[in-house]
């Protein structure tokens, strides 16, 4: 029987490497954050409210450009709407946990929190749960937040000769790669890389939004073509009758 | 350069649509269990589409026009192989950087 300690240095020890992985990410956001002309408190403001990646740089990225402050809002929500799906998946695990803790630990779900909780709780059903997911959640929020200040202090004083922008796709590119890993997945990020580029002239980037939900709209439709759908739901039967 | 103000309400919204998003399960966990398997699927979905739709505009079009021959779309292609290869997000974003700047000092790009 593992304690409420030995359960949160567990989740330490897990996500230490995780973490280290994390920091160019991080700075990347802070430096995106200068390089779009926002200050330290601003940059901080996107990685502590938010504490999403990918959905801090689009929206820095885009109000950068000068996109209408609803087309960044739409963004971050279709980019984080993934994280329903991290949600319903650890909610029977926490299922028995006062709705206070269940709203705090609501707020540090994110990518590398949920990949490793899953491992864990499955691969060791006695581990208290919500002591190992704080494990990992607290210091990759704190990595986060440091790394970004760093990069938005640092990112104001960078050689102008390095196209700091240009980290910003290839952190999306080491992201989608992995994500590309079937036929449906694959066709959504092919979809919505062909509308993206051809509509990308369109008024306030709306070339975005409309590329990711026809990505979406494709690969569900090669999903149930290929029956995936079904696929899905023998899998959901199998996780409930578990 | 943006408004100050507009980013704030970004960051207002946004933290609140992305907080809702994480919570609305695990509030509701003792009651539902599960997603269903067409939502399931769309949502699973989402990184490839969404990341992809970011990418292709920043890399072939970074000041408006099409650039299919460029230092950007090579960098992108090299940084590709190596996500690819390696899975190593570090190593990705260091050698797409370096074939960035190395190809910006090719005379003719």
């Amino acid at each position: 029987m593992s304690t409420t300690r030995d359960a949160f240095r567990q989740g330490v020890v897990d996500v230490l490497p995780v973490v280290l992985g994390v920091v160019p990410f991080g700075l990347i956001a802070g430096v995106a954050a200068a390089d779009a002309g926002f200050d330290l408190v601003t940059a901080l403001g996107f990685s502590v409210g938010i504490f999403a990646g990918a959905s801090q740089l689009a929206a820095i990225d885009l109000l950068g450009r000068d996109a209408p402050a609803l087309v960044a809002i739409g963004t971050i929500a279709v980019i984080n709407s993934r994280m329903l799906m991290y949600g319903a998946s650890l909610a029977p695990y926490l299922a028995r946990e006062p709705l206070h803790r269940r709203l705090g630990a609501a707020y540090f779900l994110v990518d590398q929190v949920y990949a490793l909780c899953l491992i864990r709780w499955r691969a060791d059903p006695e581990l208290p749960r919500l002591p190992y997911y704080l494990g990992t959640a607290i210091p990759l929020w704190v990595n986060w937040v440091l790394w970004t200040a760093v990069g938005a202090v640092a990112g104001a004083s960078l050689p102008s000769a390095i196209p700091l922008g240009f980290a910003v796709p290839l952190v999306f590119l080491a992201l989608l790669v992995p994500a590309m890993h079937d036929r449906p997945t694959v066709a959504a990020g092919v979809a919505a890389a062909t509308v993206a580029t051809v509509a990308a002239p369109l008024p306030a980037n709306l070339g975005m939004p409309l590329a990711a939900v026809t990505g979406i709209a494709v690969g569900l439709g090669v999903s149930v073509l290929g029956g995936g759908v079904r696929e899905a739901e023998a899998a959901g039967d199998a996780v409930e009758a578990t | 350069m943006s408004a100050p103000s507009a980013a704030w309400v970004v960051i207002g919204a946004g933290a609140v649509l992305t907080y809702a998003i994480r919570a609305v399960f695990l509030v509701f966990a003792a009651r539902l269990t599960s997603v269903p398997p067409p939502v399931r699927e769309g949502l699973r979905m989402i990184p490839a589409a969404a990341l992809a739709a970011l990418i292709m505009p920043a890399v072939l079009r970074p000041q408006g026009e099409l650039d299919l021959v460029a230092a950007r779309p090579l960098a992108a292609i090299l940084a590709a192989f190596v996500a690819w290869r390696t899975g190593n997000v570090a190593l990705t974003i260091g050698v797409g950087m370096l074939a960035v700047v190395a190809l910006g000092y090719v005379p003719g790009w």
